[in-house]
């Protein structure tokens, strides 16, 4: 199954790759990051299609994609 | 698990300064990722405007220089006219490149100087709070122009794209954006083609990036996407303004 992790500490809560990812994979929880922004998380994870949208998309580069070889 | 989409190696592993959903860090971010596909980290030398592209400090890990507001484009011809190797780049805000350099922008692409310009359009005066800028839209308010940019007192919104390319020095003009994955591709051809100009010695390019500043257009990040898509791109037409 394709992955997306996102790192906390370079996200500042823009949410364009939640808007951005086809099947809704992003959100956010109440947790910020040092900095004090609401970082984006993977909320349902399982969905992913690993398509790179969002990660195309994070003008911060927070997000890295995997997929199985 | 094999990584399909990894951050640019160039890019500092920490947070930038740049506001939440500014597309600052999105030029930065595709100079970078092109920089690394073309095997040019190493020779590449940065001049950073004066304006919130100070924030590149903590972001884009190349050799930099900071130039007095506006003078970007003759350090970079001149870093490139005593260094013929070395990628010369520089990296400009509006108020940077068309407003107080604009000499110096305009006498360099009419030499033809082999340099590539990364212009970052906001229509306003960021790092400063918001004043207005010569690419401000009319209409638009800013700390500055509290009625809104009135042609007849602040005159009209400036096409650098097009000003440019009607001098003969320039071989690659183009205007792209960041704000959907289609165009960020697209922004990233450009970007590499530019590149590309510098390495055969073709001479002067610029990419323009039609960016926002959610902060002091005072507009959520998404918003000022928006706002970007629908009243910037009908003043600033994307597309390839001069390929030679
Ligand atoms: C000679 C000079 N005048 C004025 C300033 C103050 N100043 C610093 S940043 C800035 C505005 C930069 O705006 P822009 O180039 O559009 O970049 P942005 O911050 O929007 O990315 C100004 C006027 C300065 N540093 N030097
Ligand atoms: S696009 Fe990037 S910076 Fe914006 S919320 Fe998503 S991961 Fe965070
Ligand atoms: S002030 Fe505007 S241009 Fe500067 S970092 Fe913030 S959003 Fe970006």
């Amino acid at each position: 199954m394709p992955k997306i992790e996102i790192e906390p500490e370079f996200c500042k809560g823009c949410m364009y790759c939640a808007e951005t990812c086809p099947k809704k994979v992003i959100g956010t929880t109440s947790a910020v990051n040092s900095k004090g922004y609401q970082y984006a998380v993977p909320l349902h994870p399982e969905n992913c299609i690993g398509c790179t949208l969002c990660a195309v998309i994070c003008p911060d580069a927070a997000i890295e994609v995997y997929k199985e070889e | 698990m094999k990584k399909i989409y990894a951050r640019p190696k160039g890019l500092y592993r920490n947070i930038n300064g740049y506001c939440p959903g500014c597309l600052h860090s999105a030029a930065g971010k595709i100079i970078m990722s092109v920089l690394e596909e073309m095997d040019l980290l190493d020779r590449t030398a940065m001049v950073d405007g004066v304006g919130c592209c100070a924030n590149n400090d903590n972001y884009m890990d190349l050799d930099a220089i900071g130039t007095p507001h506006g003078r970007a484009c003759a350090t970079a011809s001149a870093i490139k006219r005593c260094s013929p190797e070395t990628i010369v780049i520089t990296y400009q805000g509006d108020g940077d490149l068309a407003s107080i350099g604009l000499a110096e922008t305009m006498l360099a692409a009419n030499r033809g100087d082999n340099i590539t310009v990364f212009f970052i359009n906001n229509a306003n005066y960021g790092m400063t709070g918001g004043q207005m800028a010569p690419t401000t839209l009319l209409d638009m308010k800013t700390t500055t122009t509290p009625f809104g940019r009135n042609p007849k007192e602040h005159g009209y919104p400036m096409d650098m794209c097009k000003i440019l390319s009607a001098l003969r020095g320039p071989s690659y003009i183009a205007r792209v954006t960041c704000i959907d994955v289609p165009n960020v591709r697209k922004a990233r051809q450009a970007v590499k083609d530019a590149l590309q100009h510098q390495v055969d010695g073709k001479g002067f390019s610029m990419v323009e990036f039609v960016s926002n500043c959610p902060t002091n257009w005072g507009l959520t990040p998404l918003e000022s996407l928006r706002f970007a898509k629908e009243r910037m791109l009908a003043e600033y037409p994307l597309g390839v303004y001069r390929n030679l």
